[in-house]
Protein backbone atom coordinates (compact mmCIF):
# COMPACT_ATOMS: atom_id res chain seq x y z
CA UNK A 1 0.00 0.00 0.00
CA UNK A 2 2.77 2.80 0.82
CA UNK A 3 4.48 1.94 -2.06
CA UNK A 4 1.63 1.95 -3.88
CA UNK A 5 0.72 5.71 -2.21
CA UNK A 6 4.55 6.10 -2.83
CA UNK A 7 4.50 5.53 -6.32
CA UNK A 8 0.94 7.21 -7.24
CA UNK A 9 2.53 10.65 -5.46
CA UNK A 10 5.43 10.17 -7.88
CA UNK A 11 3.06 9.82 -10.89
CA UNK A 12 4.80 11.38 -13.54
CA UNK A 13 8.46 9.43 -12.65
CA UNK A 14 8.43 7.28 -14.66
CA UNK A 15 10.98 5.09 -13.68
CA UNK A 16 10.37 3.58 -10.41
CA UNK A 17 12.07 5.05 -8.05
CA UNK A 18 13.82 3.08 -5.84
CA UNK A 19 13.02 -0.71 -5.68
CA UNK A 20 11.88 -2.37 -2.84
CA UNK A 21 14.72 -4.10 -1.96
CA UNK A 22 16.95 -1.74 -2.24
CA UNK A 23 14.80 0.86 -0.21
CA UNK A 24 14.46 -1.39 2.78
CA UNK A 25 18.16 -2.39 2.72
CA UNK A 26 18.56 1.72 2.43
CA UNK A 27 16.20 1.78 5.86
CA UNK A 28 17.61 -0.61 7.37
CA UNK A 29 21.08 1.12 7.45
CA UNK A 30 19.54 4.82 7.33
CA UNK A 31 20.07 5.18 11.00
CA UNK A 32 22.67 4.14 12.99
CA UNK A 33 22.67 7.39 14.95
CA UNK A 34 21.50 6.24 19.48
CA UNK A 35 20.95 9.52 19.77
CA UNK A 36 18.45 10.53 17.75
CA UNK A 37 16.56 6.95 17.85
CA UNK A 38 16.43 7.81 21.59
CA UNK A 39 15.09 11.62 20.99
CA UNK A 40 12.35 9.85 18.84
CA UNK A 41 11.54 6.89 20.55
CA UNK A 42 11.76 4.87 17.65
CA UNK A 43 14.35 4.16 14.62
CA UNK A 44 13.71 7.30 12.96
CA UNK A 45 14.00 6.19 9.42
CA UNK A 46 12.92 2.41 9.77
CA UNK A 47 9.74 4.56 9.56
CA UNK A 48 8.51 5.20 5.53
CA UNK A 49 7.02 8.57 6.50
CA UNK A 50 10.54 10.05 7.73
CA UNK A 51 11.64 8.75 4.03
CA UNK A 52 8.68 9.95 1.98
CA UNK A 53 9.60 13.62 3.61
CA UNK A 54 13.25 13.28 2.69
CA UNK A 55 12.05 11.83 -1.34
CA UNK A 56 10.13 15.07 -1.19
CA UNK A 57 12.44 17.82 0.17
CA UNK A 58 14.95 16.33 -2.49
CA UNK A 59 12.33 17.28 -5.42
CA UNK A 60 11.95 20.81 -3.90
CA UNK A 61 15.88 20.90 -3.72
CA UNK A 62 15.63 19.89 -7.37
CA UNK A 63 12.96 22.94 -8.09
CA UNK A 64 15.16 25.29 -5.42
CA UNK A 65 18.26 24.83 -8.29
CA UNK A 66 16.22 25.11 -11.08
CA UNK A 67 15.64 28.57 -10.17
CA UNK A 68 18.60 29.13 -8.70
CA UNK A 69 20.52 28.11 -11.76
CA UNK A 70 21.49 31.19 -13.95
CA UNK A 71 21.89 30.04 -17.92
CA UNK A 72 24.48 32.28 -18.84
CA UNK A 73 26.82 31.73 -15.71
CA UNK A 74 29.69 30.23 -16.26
CA UNK A 75 31.28 27.87 -14.37
CA UNK A 76 34.82 29.20 -14.10
CA UNK A 77 37.88 28.00 -16.14
CA UNK A 78 41.72 27.65 -14.98
CA UNK A 79 44.74 27.18 -16.91
CA UNK A 80 46.57 24.43 -18.09
CA UNK A 81 48.79 24.69 -15.38
CA UNK A 82 45.68 23.66 -12.74
CA UNK A 83 45.18 20.01 -14.45
CA UNK A 84 45.11 17.45 -11.89
CA UNK A 85 47.05 14.77 -13.34
CA UNK A 86 46.57 12.23 -12.86
CA UNK A 87 42.88 12.70 -14.01
CA UNK A 88 40.86 10.09 -11.27
CA UNK A 89 39.07 7.09 -13.02
CA UNK A 90 35.64 7.20 -11.32
CA UNK A 91 32.74 4.51 -12.14
CA UNK A 92 30.31 1.97 -10.73
CA UNK A 93 32.87 -0.80 -11.07
CA UNK A 94 36.09 -1.21 -11.12
CA UNK A 95 38.38 0.58 -13.72
CA UNK A 96 39.14 -3.49 -15.22
CA UNK A 97 35.51 -3.77 -15.76
CA UNK A 98 35.94 -0.89 -18.69
CA UNK A 99 33.61 -1.54 -21.70
CA UNK A 100 35.28 -1.41 -25.21
CA UNK A 101 33.28 0.33 -27.64
CA UNK A 102 34.07 -0.18 -31.76
CA UNK A 103 34.61 3.07 -33.17
CA UNK A 104 33.57 1.80 -36.43
CA UNK A 105 30.47 0.37 -35.60
CA UNK A 106 29.42 3.09 -33.26
CA UNK A 107 26.72 5.15 -33.71
CA UNK A 108 24.76 7.71 -31.28
CA UNK A 109 21.08 6.81 -31.43
CA UNK A 110 18.62 9.65 -30.85
CA UNK A 111 14.80 9.67 -29.84
CA UNK A 112 11.79 11.05 -28.51
CA UNK A 113 11.08 14.45 -29.37
CA UNK A 114 13.86 15.09 -32.03
CA UNK A 115 12.71 15.94 -35.66
CA UNK A 116 16.09 14.70 -37.28
CA UNK A 117 16.31 10.79 -35.56
CA UNK A 118 19.37 9.70 -38.16
CA UNK A 119 22.04 8.17 -35.75
CA UNK A 120 25.61 9.49 -35.59
CA UNK A 121 28.62 8.10 -36.58
CA UNK A 122 31.58 9.50 -34.95
CA UNK A 123 32.90 11.32 -37.92
CA UNK A 124 30.07 13.06 -37.71
CA UNK A 125 30.22 14.12 -34.23
CA UNK A 126 34.00 15.06 -34.95
CA UNK A 127 33.23 17.13 -38.04
CA UNK A 128 30.89 19.38 -35.65
CA UNK A 129 32.28 22.50 -34.52
CA UNK A 130 34.19 22.28 -31.50
CA UNK A 131 35.24 23.70 -28.18
CA UNK A 132 37.21 22.71 -25.69
CA UNK A 133 37.18 24.22 -22.03
CA UNK A 134 39.67 23.67 -18.41
CA UNK A 135 36.87 23.03 -15.71
CA UNK A 136 36.54 21.12 -12.06
CA UNK A 137 34.97 18.26 -11.84
CA UNK A 138 33.63 17.42 -8.58
CA UNK A 139 32.11 14.36 -7.39
CA UNK A 140 29.15 13.95 -5.22
CA UNK A 141 31.39 12.40 -2.56
CA UNK A 142 33.63 16.04 -1.92
CA UNK A 143 36.76 15.29 -4.03
CA UNK A 144 37.25 17.22 -7.34
CA UNK A 145 39.89 17.38 -10.01
CA UNK A 146 40.31 19.50 -13.20
CA UNK A 147 40.35 18.67 -16.70
CA UNK A 148 40.70 19.41 -19.87
CA UNK A 149 37.78 18.44 -22.42
CA UNK A 150 36.74 19.22 -26.03
CA UNK A 151 34.14 18.51 -27.96
CA UNK A 152 30.56 19.79 -29.78
CA UNK A 153 28.12 22.22 -27.77
CA UNK A 154 25.07 20.32 -26.76
CA UNK A 155 23.02 22.86 -27.53
CA UNK A 156 24.96 23.01 -31.18
CA UNK A 157 24.15 19.22 -31.33
CA UNK A 158 20.52 19.77 -29.78
CA UNK A 159 20.04 22.53 -33.00
CA UNK A 160 21.42 20.72 -35.51
CA UNK A 161 18.85 17.44 -34.91
CA UNK A 162 15.96 19.67 -34.42
CA UNK A 163 15.17 19.00 -30.88
CA UNK A 164 12.34 20.30 -29.01
CA UNK A 165 14.23 22.77 -26.77
CA UNK A 166 10.98 23.73 -24.75
CA UNK A 167 10.77 20.01 -23.49
CA UNK A 168 12.00 19.59 -20.13
CA UNK A 169 14.59 16.31 -19.97
CA UNK A 170 17.25 15.06 -22.07
CA UNK A 171 18.56 11.69 -21.23
CA UNK A 172 21.64 9.67 -21.55
CA UNK A 173 21.60 6.03 -22.43
CA UNK A 174 25.38 4.59 -21.76
CA UNK A 175 26.87 1.22 -22.91
CA UNK A 176 27.72 -0.24 -19.30
CA UNK A 177 24.13 0.05 -18.75
CA UNK A 178 24.67 3.49 -16.57
CA UNK A 179 21.95 6.17 -17.63
CA UNK A 180 20.90 9.93 -16.67
CA UNK A 181 19.11 12.60 -17.38
CA UNK A 182 19.51 16.18 -17.40
CA UNK A 183 16.98 19.76 -16.99
CA UNK A 184 16.91 21.28 -21.06
CA UNK A 185 17.86 24.78 -19.18
CA UNK A 186 21.22 23.13 -18.14
CA UNK A 187 21.69 21.24 -21.43
CA UNK A 188 21.24 24.55 -23.45
CA UNK A 189 24.25 26.02 -21.12
CA UNK A 190 27.00 27.26 -23.55
CA UNK A 191 29.86 25.32 -21.09
CA UNK A 192 27.66 21.80 -21.34
CA UNK A 193 29.67 19.17 -24.50
CA UNK A 194 29.54 16.14 -25.63
CA UNK A 195 32.91 15.85 -24.92
CA UNK A 196 34.92 13.93 -27.45
CA UNK A 197 38.17 14.80 -26.48
CA UNK A 198 39.91 14.67 -23.04
CA UNK A 199 43.72 16.40 -22.56
CA UNK A 200 43.26 16.92 -26.03
CA UNK A 201 43.51 13.51 -26.84
CA UNK A 202 40.48 11.25 -28.48
CA UNK A 203 38.46 10.56 -25.14
CA UNK A 204 40.19 7.00 -23.91
CA UNK A 205 37.80 4.05 -22.72
CA UNK A 206 38.45 5.37 -19.08
CA UNK A 207 37.02 8.63 -19.46
CA UNK A 208 33.79 7.75 -21.39
CA UNK A 209 35.15 6.75 -24.89
CA UNK A 210 33.72 7.36 -27.77
CA UNK A 211 31.47 10.48 -26.34
CA UNK A 212 31.04 11.79 -22.71
CA UNK A 213 28.29 14.23 -21.43
CA UNK A 214 30.49 17.20 -19.43
CA UNK A 215 28.45 19.39 -17.58
CA UNK A 216 30.91 21.55 -15.49
CA UNK A 217 27.76 23.05 -13.99
CA UNK A 218 26.58 19.54 -12.18
CA UNK A 219 28.22 17.09 -10.23
CA UNK A 220 30.03 14.33 -11.85
CA UNK A 221 27.79 11.95 -11.54
CA UNK A 222 25.52 13.98 -13.84
CA UNK A 223 28.21 13.66 -16.75
CA UNK A 224 27.35 10.05 -17.97
CA UNK A 225 30.37 8.17 -19.77
CA UNK A 226 30.43 5.72 -23.04
CA UNK A 227 26.98 7.33 -24.33
CA UNK A 228 25.09 5.70 -27.02
CA UNK A 229 21.27 7.24 -27.06
CA UNK A 230 20.23 10.07 -26.57
CA UNK A 231 16.47 11.27 -26.02
CA UNK A 232 14.18 14.53 -25.33
CA UNK A 233 11.45 13.90 -23.23
CA UNK A 234 8.89 15.60 -20.99
CA UNK A 235 8.55 12.62 -18.79
CA UNK A 236 11.03 12.56 -15.78
CA UNK A 237 13.32 9.82 -16.67
CA UNK A 238 16.00 9.54 -13.69
CA UNK A 239 18.71 7.96 -13.60
CA UNK A 240 21.28 4.94 -12.30
CA UNK A 241 22.28 7.06 -8.81
CA UNK A 242 19.16 9.19 -8.67
CA UNK A 243 17.07 6.39 -8.51
CA UNK A 244 18.93 5.08 -5.54
CA UNK A 245 18.60 8.54 -3.76
CA UNK A 246 21.28 11.06 -5.04
CA UNK A 247 19.40 14.36 -5.71
CA UNK A 248 18.35 14.21 -9.28
CA UNK A 249 19.39 17.95 -10.21
CA UNK A 250 23.15 18.37 -8.76
CA UNK A 251 23.58 21.75 -9.74
CA UNK A 252 27.07 23.64 -9.08
CA UNK B 1 -2.87 30.02 47.14
CA UNK B 2 -3.06 33.57 46.16
CA UNK B 3 0.00 34.40 48.84
CA UNK B 4 2.00 31.64 47.31
CA UNK B 5 1.45 32.27 43.64
CA UNK B 6 2.34 35.94 44.70
CA UNK B 7 5.54 34.58 46.47
CA UNK B 8 6.67 32.72 43.74
CA UNK B 9 6.06 35.31 41.06
CA UNK B 10 7.65 37.48 43.21
CA UNK B 11 10.80 35.07 42.83
CA UNK B 12 10.49 33.76 39.20
CA UNK B 13 11.89 35.72 36.44
CA UNK B 14 11.69 35.25 33.09
CA UNK B 15 15.39 34.99 31.10
CA UNK B 16 15.06 33.46 27.74
CA UNK B 17 12.03 34.50 25.74
CA UNK B 18 9.74 32.33 24.37
CA UNK B 19 10.93 32.90 20.58
CA UNK B 20 14.47 32.44 21.63
CA UNK B 21 13.55 28.84 23.44
CA UNK B 22 11.86 27.83 20.54
CA UNK B 23 14.96 28.66 18.01
CA UNK B 24 17.31 27.43 20.48
CA UNK B 25 15.93 23.07 20.21
CA UNK B 26 15.00 23.45 16.69
CA UNK B 27 18.64 24.78 16.49
CA UNK B 28 20.05 21.91 18.41
CA UNK B 29 18.40 19.20 16.63
CA UNK B 30 18.59 20.90 12.98
CA UNK B 31 22.37 21.02 13.89
CA UNK B 32 22.58 17.58 15.04
CA UNK B 33 20.65 16.37 12.19
CA UNK B 34 23.50 18.46 9.63
CA UNK B 35 26.57 17.52 12.22
CA UNK B 36 25.79 13.58 11.57
CA UNK B 37 24.98 13.66 8.45
CA UNK B 38 27.87 15.80 7.49
CA UNK B 39 29.90 13.41 9.02
CA UNK B 40 28.90 10.46 7.05
CA UNK B 41 29.58 12.76 3.90
CA UNK B 42 32.91 13.45 4.97
CA UNK B 43 33.48 9.73 5.08
CA UNK B 44 33.05 9.82 1.25
CA UNK B 45 36.01 11.46 0.73
CA UNK B 46 37.62 12.28 3.84
CA UNK B 47 40.18 15.11 3.94
CA UNK B 48 42.64 13.64 6.84
CA UNK B 49 43.68 10.72 7.61
CA UNK B 50 40.65 9.34 9.64
CA UNK B 51 36.84 8.53 9.27
CA UNK B 52 34.28 9.58 11.80
CA UNK B 53 32.76 5.71 13.39
CA UNK B 54 29.72 4.86 11.21
CA UNK B 55 27.88 4.41 14.24
CA UNK B 56 27.80 8.51 15.02
CA UNK B 57 26.74 9.24 11.77
CA UNK B 58 23.45 9.76 10.38
CA UNK B 59 21.85 8.06 6.64
CA UNK B 60 24.14 4.96 6.19
CA UNK B 61 25.23 5.67 3.25
CA UNK B 62 26.91 9.03 0.87
CA UNK B 63 22.62 9.20 -0.62
CA UNK B 64 20.75 8.66 2.39
CA UNK B 65 23.51 11.43 4.16
CA UNK B 66 22.98 14.20 1.66
CA UNK B 67 19.35 13.52 2.03
CA UNK B 68 19.62 14.36 5.55
CA UNK B 69 22.05 17.68 4.94
CA UNK B 70 19.63 18.83 2.56
CA UNK B 71 16.93 18.67 3.85
CA UNK B 72 17.90 20.11 7.04
CA UNK B 73 19.83 23.02 6.10
CA UNK B 74 16.66 24.33 5.18
CA UNK B 75 15.59 24.13 8.91
CA UNK B 76 18.94 25.05 10.02
CA UNK B 77 18.74 28.16 7.67
CA UNK B 78 15.15 29.32 8.12
CA UNK B 79 15.46 28.83 12.01
CA UNK B 80 19.00 30.81 12.28
CA UNK B 81 17.09 33.74 9.98
CA UNK B 82 14.36 33.78 12.46
CA UNK B 83 16.66 33.67 15.39
CA UNK B 84 18.98 36.36 14.27
CA UNK B 85 16.80 38.59 12.82
CA UNK B 86 15.24 38.71 16.41
CA UNK B 87 18.32 39.09 17.88
CA UNK B 88 19.33 41.77 16.15
CA UNK B 89 16.18 43.65 16.29
CA UNK B 90 14.92 43.11 19.68
CA UNK B 91 18.57 44.11 20.85
CA UNK B 92 18.37 40.76 22.80
CA UNK B 93 22.27 40.02 21.11
CA UNK B 94 23.35 43.86 22.68
CA UNK B 95 21.65 43.04 26.11
CA UNK B 96 22.87 39.15 26.65
CA UNK B 97 26.15 39.22 24.37
CA UNK B 98 27.70 42.24 24.94
CA UNK B 99 29.61 43.86 25.91
CA UNK B 100 32.93 41.45 26.06
CA UNK B 101 35.86 42.88 26.92
CA UNK B 102 39.41 40.20 26.59
CA UNK B 103 40.29 41.15 30.35
CA UNK B 104 36.90 39.44 31.80
CA UNK B 105 37.07 37.15 29.29
CA UNK B 106 40.51 35.84 30.70
CA UNK B 107 39.13 36.56 34.18
CA UNK B 108 35.85 34.00 33.55
CA UNK B 109 37.74 31.62 31.57
CA UNK B 110 40.51 30.82 34.39
CA UNK B 111 37.74 30.95 37.07
CA UNK B 112 35.56 28.34 35.44
CA UNK B 113 38.87 26.50 34.88
CA UNK B 114 39.24 26.33 38.83
CA UNK B 115 35.97 25.02 38.85
CA UNK B 116 34.76 28.78 40.84
CA UNK B 117 32.82 30.39 37.62
CA UNK B 118 30.23 32.84 39.12
CA UNK B 119 26.49 31.67 37.17
CA UNK B 120 24.79 32.34 40.24
CA UNK B 121 22.23 34.92 38.01
CA UNK B 122 21.03 32.64 35.21
CA UNK B 123 20.05 35.69 33.80
CA UNK B 124 22.80 37.31 33.02
CA UNK B 125 25.50 35.79 31.49
CA UNK B 126 29.35 36.00 32.19
CA UNK B 127 32.12 37.13 30.14
CA UNK B 128 33.28 33.24 28.94
CA UNK B 129 29.46 32.24 28.04
CA UNK B 130 29.53 35.37 26.11
CA UNK B 131 32.32 34.86 23.94
CA UNK B 132 30.68 31.25 23.88
CA UNK B 133 27.68 31.88 22.34
CA UNK B 134 28.50 34.62 20.18
CA UNK B 135 31.28 32.00 18.45
CA UNK B 136 28.76 29.77 17.94
CA UNK B 137 26.66 31.90 15.89
CA UNK B 138 29.43 32.76 13.90
CA UNK B 139 30.52 29.61 13.29
CA UNK B 140 26.81 28.21 12.39
CA UNK B 141 27.03 31.91 9.95
CA UNK B 142 30.28 30.50 8.55
CA UNK B 143 29.08 26.83 8.05
CA UNK B 144 25.81 27.84 6.10
CA UNK B 145 28.17 30.30 3.29
CA UNK B 146 30.93 27.73 3.16
CA UNK B 147 28.14 25.04 2.84
CA UNK B 148 26.55 27.27 0.50
CA UNK B 149 30.08 27.65 -1.52
CA UNK B 150 30.55 23.61 -1.86
CA UNK B 151 26.66 23.22 -2.42
CA UNK B 152 27.25 26.05 -5.49
CA UNK B 153 30.62 26.78 -6.71
CA UNK B 154 29.61 27.58 -9.71
CA UNK B 155 25.90 29.58 -9.33
CA UNK B 156 27.74 31.43 -5.72
CA UNK B 157 31.47 31.16 -7.90
CA UNK B 158 32.07 34.96 -5.59
CA UNK B 159 31.54 33.15 -2.51
CA UNK B 160 33.28 29.98 -3.22
CA UNK B 161 36.42 32.18 -4.07
CA UNK B 162 35.79 34.01 -0.67
CA UNK B 163 36.29 30.48 0.93
CA UNK B 164 39.64 30.07 -1.19
CA UNK B 165 37.83 28.31 -3.77
CA UNK B 166 36.04 25.01 -3.89
CA UNK B 167 38.62 22.70 -1.76
CA UNK B 168 39.23 25.66 0.56
CA UNK B 169 34.81 26.10 1.34
CA UNK B 170 35.90 22.25 2.15
CA UNK B 171 38.54 22.89 5.11
CA UNK B 172 36.28 26.03 6.04
CA UNK B 173 33.35 24.26 6.29
CA UNK B 174 35.19 21.46 8.38
CA UNK B 175 36.98 23.77 10.71
CA UNK B 176 33.69 25.61 11.37
CA UNK B 177 31.82 22.52 12.12
CA UNK B 178 35.01 21.49 14.53
CA UNK B 179 34.93 24.71 16.39
CA UNK B 180 31.04 24.65 16.06
CA UNK B 181 31.09 20.68 18.01
CA UNK B 182 33.93 21.89 20.50
CA UNK B 183 31.66 24.49 21.86
CA UNK B 184 28.28 22.59 21.44
CA UNK B 185 29.77 20.09 23.89
CA UNK B 186 31.46 22.29 26.18
CA UNK B 187 28.14 24.15 26.30
CA UNK B 188 26.76 20.48 27.24
CA UNK B 189 28.91 19.63 29.93
CA UNK B 190 28.30 23.38 31.44
CA UNK B 191 24.45 22.59 31.31
CA UNK B 192 25.30 19.04 33.48
CA UNK B 193 27.44 21.28 35.51
CA UNK B 194 24.91 23.68 36.31
CA UNK B 195 22.06 21.02 36.21
CA UNK B 196 19.36 24.09 37.25
CA UNK B 197 20.15 26.31 33.78
CA UNK B 198 18.42 23.21 32.07
CA UNK B 199 14.74 23.84 32.61
CA UNK B 200 15.27 27.35 31.90
CA UNK B 201 15.63 26.77 28.15
CA UNK B 202 12.09 24.89 28.30
CA UNK B 203 10.20 26.89 30.43
CA UNK B 204 11.93 30.39 30.05
CA UNK B 205 11.96 30.90 33.92
CA UNK B 206 14.87 31.18 36.86
CA UNK B 207 14.34 31.59 40.09
CA UNK B 208 15.87 34.99 40.94
CA UNK B 209 19.14 34.56 42.61
CA UNK B 210 18.79 36.13 46.49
Amino acid sequence: MKQRAMQSRLAGHSAPLIEKIERRQFLKQSLSLGGLALLSGCELTEDDGVQRVLMSMSRWNDRAQGWLFNPNKLAPEYPESAITKPFPFNAFYGEDEIEEVDANSYKLDLAGLIREKKPWSLPELHALPQISQITRHICVEGWSAIGKWGGVRLSTFLERIGADTSARYVGFKCVDDYYSSIDMATALHPQTLLALRFADQVLPPKYGFPMKLRIPTKLGFKNPKHIMAMFVTNTYPGGYWEDKGYNWFSGS
Amino acid sequence: MDAVGQNAAAEWVRIHPLLVRITHWINALAILIMVTSGWQIYNASPLFGFVIPDDLTLGGWLGGALQWHFAAMWLLAVNGLVYIAYGVMTGHFRRKLFPITPRALLRDVLEALRGRLAHDDLSMYNAAQRAAYLAIIVAGMVLVFSGLAIWKPVQLQELTALCGGYEGARLVHFFAMAILVLIALVHVVMVVLVPRSFPTMITGRARRAS
